[in-house]
């Protein structure tokens, strides 16, 4: 187990210095980084300062030394549109993101597990054969478009839940619904294959040859088993929701990475784009590591082996 | 990560295919996807109205169906008076036009890497599976947003970021397909037979992939349809006056609470679109390898 | 104590039927041991987990026939009184693999107590000191430390072990074990077999116990029933059975395989191959590979005669002696 994680975090290593090496290339595939790196209006004095700084006049290599040097200290440049680092105004950003991530993942799960087991209990029922179509649909279409049907329905006819911004648990809502909305069919398909596998399974014959009740072995000890493939998903969509919660974040203003990230885009205010790359890269391999150790607990069989 | 992540795809794809709603021809999807390229073909031709065209007169007519709709607008209007479904035609334009490009791009990348990385193994494989990795450790609209921030916006832009999200697709897939393909009788006598290896690519392995890449073509067509709006939407991907499904969503986006119909039909667009695609990808691949139907 | 009456399990497969059990009858008393011995695919497995009210689903179902246990009809009881009254509590299985049977995510402790938990022999503390005593029961050693162990850190025969310790943790009248040294090397099975009739002087349970080895029936039962395509061919005391089979196939399959005791001119092996479950032969599902067969044979099943040891016998030779 020590030796696979190792193995995973190394893996993890080479994946961060690549997407460092994704950046450093896009900046340079700009023409002019020192552009990017500073506002429309800076002096004459900021752009050679700036250009000192990158090692401009250095070659190519040691200026992708000096671009890994800032990186490893987490300094990505200065954002002019808010006038602090980068990376730190990200990660002041970051809470929110985590939160609505959290929510949208606990919406999933939380239709997904009953969904799946029932359509895996009582196979080729009505549960199970609305839930496929529910999943066909689901993959086909946008979670943003979802959001703006959510607000459209819930916060601007009935009005219900407030449509826009962060703060009452009430808000939190809507984008739940719309960032969890993906996933949720992914993982009912998934849960339910993997039960229907348990479910024909020695262990629960035996289980209700000693005369556990149905209930008892459906919900505690077959769907522990059936989780471990739910474990995987629940953690790599995790890791995408962050990075992809950017337009969900969007349709709800919702005051995140990922907003703030597009709002960079716009504002030219490149140092902010790039330090949330980075951000999305290292969350991405932390929350797969964090899958791999999850297995243990999860899967005994993987603890020590 | 790379296992992790292809154990997903593979485990995801083959969950959400497996028990399919119907195994029969999915004549309607196919019917969707046809108009879809019709649109795309003859769109000016078919569609009633300029796509662009600003009538302020006629601004915000709901669908014919409704009170105060028209027949002259079967779709509604927006609020410059564009007529939503010559619009919805126009955007798919921009849709196939993209996702032909991102896919055939893609497609080319992700399978002749994908081919080096099974056939030569070794170094080659372990560096093209480091690159996959990498690729993969960066989820795709963040990349995308670093694209945007430094190339100039617009169709080529929108391809370009696709394309760097999706080869990996193809590139993993392919090289699984070649590594058990490589194991084979054929392929050991083309070597011995001293056929020379890109021979042995064009001749032996690429034909014995076709399927498989149709296969994966057919489910990226929606997927990319999918991303494509989500980068218009946000303003970051087909810019205005170019007409695309994502702008419809965004520019109806602040007209939510008085014209309901701006953000629907859009997004009805890019949904059976890409229903049709899964359901037409899905009967292929049940089609082309009906005991494999699980493997990816 | 137990009595089955012509009882049938029927599964329903997309492909046809499969009468995995087609009339089979048989009594078992407490304390006694009974082998059920077959080829591979003669409905051993069906029989026994029949008995538990739990043929496969969905495509599995008693079609006919009765168990009785203790007098109380079992057939046709409602899936939850199964499970409450009779799994577990009066008829308990040991199954065929100790590699699969345990849940693999679950404490061994856990697992033992799961069935005294169930059927509310105790509470949840007294239920793992329970299970303690099961597994020392079973001899495995170190039972308080190791209940805590998940299934894969035990060998074969300790699972196995753990297995029997699920079964008879709540003292069942009936012990069905299918098999359950199959999967495991010599040695082990000796101290497994030696196990079960530990567990039986224990418990007084009768116990049906499926094999197809029959030197492992040998030294065990007290009688043995040899079933061919989902009946009972022949049943007898084991002494008889072994010194006199009356079927052909019995005598076949004695003649396949080396029994220490028995004295045997050469090993010869049954010709032709198993019936096909899907569409057995008619009349003596035997006859395509009877040396003895006769022209009734294939036109009629031949009923079943009652041999004057109190066993009995399903074949046209003995009806032509008899009559
Ligand atoms: N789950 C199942 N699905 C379909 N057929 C089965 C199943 N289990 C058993 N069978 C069939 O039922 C018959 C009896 O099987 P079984 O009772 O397992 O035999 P045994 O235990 O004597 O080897 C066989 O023909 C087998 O093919
Ligand atoms: S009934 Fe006929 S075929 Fe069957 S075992 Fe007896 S002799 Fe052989
Ligand atoms: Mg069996």
């Amino acid at each position: 187990m020590a030796r696979y994680i190792t193995k995973r975090a190394l893996q993890g290593l080479i994946a961060i210095f690549g997407a460092l090496l994704i950046v450093f290339v896009a900046q340079r595939l700009s023409g002019d980084p020192v552009a990017l790196m500073l506002p429309m209006d800076a002096s004459e004095a900021d752009f050679a300062a700036m250009r000192e700084a990158l090692g401009l006049d250095k070659p190519l290599l040691v200026q992708f030394a000096i671009f890994l040097g800032n990186a490893l200290t987490g300094d990505f440049g200065q954002s002019y549109q808010w006038n602090a680092p980068a990376m730190g105004l990200l990660i002041d950003r970051l809470p929110a993101t985590l939160e609505l991530a959290m929510a949208g993942l606990f919406f999933a799960v939380l239709l997904a597990v009953p969904l799946g087991v029932f359509s895996a209990v009582h196979r080729g029922g009505w549960v199970d054969r609305s839930a496929k179509i529910f999943a066909m649909l689901g993959q086909a279409v946008p979670g943003f478009w979802i959001g703006l049907l959510l607000i459209l329905f819930i916060a601007v006819e009935l009005q219900w839940l407030p449509a826009y911004g962060r703060g009452t648990p009430a808000h939190l809502v809507l984008p739940a619904i719309a960032l969890g909305w993906y996933p949720v069919a992914a993982m009912t398909r998934t849960l339910r294959s993997s039960m229907l596998d348990v479910l024909e399974s020695d262990y629960v014959r035996m289980e209700r040859a000693i005369g556990l009740p149905e209930r008892t072995i459906i919900w505690r000890y077959a769907l522990r088993n059936a989780a471990v493939p739910l474990v995987t998903m629940v953690g790599v969509y995790f890791a995408n929701m962050l990075g992809g919660a950017f337009v969900i974040e969007v349709v709800f203003a919702w005051p995140g990475v990922g907003r703030t990230v597009v709002d960079a885009v716009f504002a030219r205010d490149f140092p902010v784009v790039q330090a949330g790359v980075m951000l999305s890269a290292v969350v991405f391999v932390v929350m797969n590591l964090l899958v791999d150790l999850s297995y243990g607990f999860i899967d005994p069989r993987i603890r020590r082996g | 990560m790379v296992e992790a992540l292809s154990y997903l795809s593979r485990f995801g794809i083959k969950v959400l295919h497996r028990n399919k709603v119907s195994s029969g021809f999915p004549y309607v999807a196919s019917l969707v996807l046809a108009l879809v390229v019709i649109s795309a073909l003859f769109g000016p031709w078919i569609a009633p109205y300029q796509a662009t065209s600003i009538s302020l007169a006629d601004a915000m007519t709901p669908p014919a169906w409704l009170d105060g709709g028209s027949a002259a607008h079967l779709l509604g209007t927006d609020n410059l008076g564009r007529d939503i479904l010559s619009r919805i035609i126009a955007g798919a334009r921009v849709s196939t036009v993209v996702a032909f490009y991102a896919i055939v791009l893609s497609g080319l990348i992700g399978t002749g890497l994908g081919m080096a990385a099974g056939y030569f193994g070794g170094i080659v494989d372990a560096v093209i599976s480091r690159i996959i990795d990498t690729q993969m450790a960066v989820p795709s609209i963040p990349l995308a947003m670093l694209f945007a921030a430094v190339l100039p916006p617009g169709e080529a832009m929108v391809i370009f970021i696709i394309v760097l999200s999706y080869w990996t697709w193809y590139a993993r897939i392919v090289r699984g397909e070649v590594l058990s393909l490589r194991e084979r009788d054929f392929i050991a006598l083309a070597k011995v037979a001293g056929v020379g290896t890109p021979t042995i690519f064009v001749r032996h392995l690429a034909p014995n992939l076709l399927n498989t890449l149709l296969v994966l073509a057919t489910l990226q067509f929606g997927s990319v349809i999918v991303f494509e709006a989500g980068l218009s939407f946000l303003g970051l991907g087909i810019q205005p006056p170019q007409v695309s499904w994502g702008g419809m969503l965004s520019d109806g986006r602040n007209f939510i609470e008085v014209a309901w119909w701006l953000i629907t039909m859009p997004g009805l667009a890019i949904m059976a679109a890409c229903l049709a695609s899964n359901l037409l990808g899905d009967w292929l691949r049940d089609t082309f390898d009906p005991l494999r139907r699980q493997v990816f | 104590m137990l009595q089955v009456r012509d009882l049938k399990t029927y599964l329903y497969l997309k492909r046809g039927v499969v009468k995995a059990v087609d009339g089979v009858s048989f009594d078992l008393a407490s304390g006694e041991t009974l082998g059920l011995i077959g080829e591979s695919g003669s409905g051993k497995t069906m029989m026994g987990l029949s008995l538990l009210g739990l043929p496969p689903k969905p495509a599995g179902r008693i079609v006919a026939g009765s168990i009785k246990l203790d007098g109380r009809e079992l057939v046709g009881l409602d899936e939850e009184v199964l499970s409450r009254e009779v799994r577990g509590r009066q008829i308990a299985m040991i199954s065929q693999d100790p590699m699969t049977s345990l849940n693999p995510v679950f404490t061994v402790g856990d697992q033992v107590a799961a069935p005294i938990r169930a059927h509310h022999l105790a509470g949840e503390r007294s239920a793992i000191d329970m299970a303690v005593a099961e597994l020392d029961r079973v001899r495995v050693p170190s039972a308080r430390e190791r209940a805590g162990d998940y299934p894969h850190q035990f060998s074969g025969g300790m699972r196995q072990r753990v297995v029997a310790a699920m079964a008879i943790a709540c003292r069942p009248r009936l012990l069905i074990a299918d098999e359950p040294t199959s999967a495991l090397d010599v040695t082990i099975q000796v101290q497994f077999m030696d196990l079960i009739e530990k567990i039986q002087a224990d418990t007084g349970a009768g116990i049906l116990f499926i094999t197809h080895d029959l030197g492992v029936a040998a030294s065990l039962c007290h009688r043995i029933a040899v079933m061919y395509a989902g009946r009972i061919v022949e049943m007898a005391g084991v002494d008889r059975l072994y010194s006199d089979p009356q079927h052909p196939y019995t005598q076949g399959l004695l003649d396949s395989v080396p029994i220490l005791g028995r004295r045997q001119k050469r090993l010869k092996s049954i010709l032709g191959s198993p019936p096909d479950p899907l569409s057995p032969p008619g009349g003596c599902a035997f006859h395509p590979r009877c040396p003895h067969a006769m022209e009734v044979c294939r036109q009629q099943v031949p009923p079943t005669v009652a041999m004057s040891d109190g066993g009995h016998v399903a074949c046209w030779l003995k009806v032509d002696s008899t009559a």
